[in-house]
């Protein structure tokens, strides 16, 4: 499906920012993705969806390689062709009423989403994000604006408290936890937090609709694909004990 | 607009189109529902199916190549018994037309069993026997390197078939005419090629193989003149009829394999990363047919070589 870009802009030196206009009918849930056909390269680029309304979508990306440098290059008024609507998405309704909301890295986009979200259902979110540097940090003027706590750590101390994610959460009070991040962040998360809550995998796709079993994981309640019965798993299937 | 006609025949099975989802990238089909109606397809080639379910290999599976994306999947499938009483059931729900079951095994028994549990399905037309899988070890290719052990495979499976039996050949051989000659002489009712490259990608930052498995299957339009030039060989020298795959990408791309000699053609990278390849390749087929003067599919004879 075609989309035209109607914005595209850095947030840090290798995050940016791009707002679509298109159809978003298909999209249900935050943490939902979309995959991103780019011209010159064989393979789309799942990209979490940030944040969306009727006519438009944001996607942020972290400029790692070769094809979201080439994101990086595109220009308002060109169109991309996206397969919008993929995978699972966050259970909003099955998680408690203050949900933790933990992003590390370009983990956060799709939290910006859910936030709205759980919002919108009258539950009380926090947010809790790390980063690298001070310099690295992006999306926090927006979580913000919707007027709920924020979180920050980075590794050097620079913005916020110094160290990890998990060395953050004594202080905060919260009845489940909802994560994007790098997979190393993650498990120490489900570990420090007793296995509950849901968690957004990543992992390389060929297809990003269930067709080719290129993304497949071993969970506790069977062989899943992380982009059809994921990205979102909960914390009880996971195999990370 | 003349009328043009797209019908072919694989040993009695009719087909309305010469336009078949290849093994491994259709799943069995359901995928595909939220795109298109699956009934506008020729026949579906569903995803390999062992005598026991697997899981397949450790991910990274997947790497993208310049003209194309390498595969490390390793046969994942829920197993004979699934695939006979859930997947099979459920697709023929939503699709009535020709059904081509995709078998491996590790051993010539776990092949026959496989087969004795597909063979008398009603949904299935066809047994396509992959003997060129790169992704196990011990077994897959094994069976298809070899001319010999492709023949014994081939006359196993065909003791116990009530179907015509295509041999699947991969091309990671020296001289594919060889093992399809064997498959022919053993009894094949048909072949089907080709299977993926083996090849692999490196991460340059962390020095090491990109995929969990080292190796992978290479496809999409990077192999499509190679896949052109094994159909063109072993169409010359076998007279079973031959399913083309390898690359096949666009309407041309489907008269092409055809003229080397293919008398219909899989596509399966393709449906990946367009999940409407297919029915844009089939409505774009017409108009290609008729400015090459092409009234019916059927008539395209095998190019001669020069
Ligand atoms: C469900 C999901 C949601 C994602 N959401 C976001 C997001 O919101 N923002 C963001 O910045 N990134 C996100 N990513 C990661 C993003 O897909 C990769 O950073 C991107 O594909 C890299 O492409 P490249 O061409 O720049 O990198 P290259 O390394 O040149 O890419 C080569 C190949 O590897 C794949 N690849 C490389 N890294 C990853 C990765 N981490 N995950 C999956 N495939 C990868 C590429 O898609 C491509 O096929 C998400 C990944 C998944 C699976
Ligand atoms: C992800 C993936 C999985 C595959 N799985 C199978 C399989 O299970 N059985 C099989 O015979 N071929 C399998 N193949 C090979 C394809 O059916 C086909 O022969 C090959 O990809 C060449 O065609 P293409 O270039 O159009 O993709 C697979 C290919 C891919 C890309
Ligand atoms: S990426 Fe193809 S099944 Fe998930």
């Amino acid at each position: 499906m075609n989309y035209e870009i109607t914005e595209n802009r850095a947030l840090t030196a290798s995050v940016h920012s791009m707002r679509l206009r298109g159809d978003t009918g298909s999209l249900t849930r935050p943490g939902q993705f979309v995959q991103v056909a780019l011209p010159d390269f064989y393979l789309r680029r799942p990209i979490s969806v940030c944040e969306w309304d009727r006519e438009s979508l944001r996607l942020v990306y972290k400029v790692v390689g070769q094809g979201t440098a080439a994101m990086a290059e595109m220009k308002p008024g060109a169109c991309l062709d996206l397969l919008p609507g993929l995978g699972n998405g966050f259970d909003t309704g099955a998680c408690g009423e203050k949900p933790l909301l933990v992003g590390g890295g370009v983990g956060l986009p799709p939290l910006l989403g859910l936030c709205r979200a759980l919002l919108a259902q009258g539950k009380k979110p926090l947010v809790l994000a790390g980063f690298g540097t001070a310099a690295e940090a992006f999306l926090l003027e927006d979580f913000r604006a919707l007027g709920v706590p924020v979180t920050v750590t980075t590794m050097d101390g620079s913005l916020g408290l110094r160290g990890l994610v998990t060395d953050a959460l004594g202080d905060l009070d919260y009845d489940d936890v909802l994560a994007c991040g790098p997979l190393p962040m993650l498990k120490a998360l489900w570990r420090c937090t007793g296995g509950r809550g849901q968690y957004s995998l990543e992992e390389r796709m060929g297809c990003g609709f269930g067709a080719c079993m290129g993304c497949s994981v071993q969970t506790a309640a069977g062989s899943m694909r992380v982009c059809k019965e994921g990205p979102v798993f909960r914390g009880e299937v996971l195999p990370w004990a | 607009m003349g009328m043009t006609d797209l019908r072919v025949n694989l040993s009695g099975v009719e087909l309305k189109n010469p336009l078949i989802p290849a093994s491994g990238t259709f799943g069995f089909g359901r995928e595909f529902l939220p795109y298109y109606d699956l009934n506008l397809l020729g026949a579906i080639s569903v995803k390999g199916t062992t005598g026991e379910p697997r899981f397949g290999n450790p991910t990274p599976r997947i790497a993208e190549c310049p003209a194309g994306m390498l595969n490390s999947v390793g046969l994942q499938n829920p197993g004979a018994q699934a695939v006979a009483k859930e997947e099979l059931p459920a697709l023929r729900q939503v699709y009535t037309g020709p059904i081509i079951a995709n078998i491996s095994g590790f051993s010539e028994e776990e092949y026959v069993r496989c087969v004795e549990r597909l063979t008398g399905q009603e949904q299935v037309a066809i047994l396509e026997i992959n003997i060129s899988c790169p992704n196990v070890r011990h077994g897959g290719m094994a069976f298809g390197t070899d001319p010999e052990a492709a023949a014994r495979i081939t006359r196993a499976v065909k003791r116990v078939a009530t179907r015509p039996v295509y041999m699947k050949l991969s091309p990671n051989v020296t001289d594919i005419v060889a093992i399809a000659r064997a498959c022919a002489e053993a009894g094949a009712d048909g072949l089907s090629l080709i299977n993926t490259l083996l090849g692999m990608r490196i991460d340059l930052q962390r020095r090491r193989p990109v995929l969990a498995n080292t190796y992978g299957g290479y496809s999409g339009p990077g192999i499509f003149p190679v896949a052109l030039r094994m159909v063109h060989q072993v169409t010359g020298a076998v007279d079973i009829p031959v399913i083309g795959m390898g690359g096949v990408t666009t309407a041309r791309d489907v008269i092409e394999m055809m003229m080397a000699g293919a008398k219909a053609v899989q596509i399966g990278a393709a449906n990946l990363v367009n999940p409407m390849a297919c029915p844009e390749i089939l409505a774009a087929l017409p108009g290609e047919m008729e400015k090459l003067g092409i009234r019916a599919l059927s008539e395209i004879e095998r190019v001669p070589v020069n």
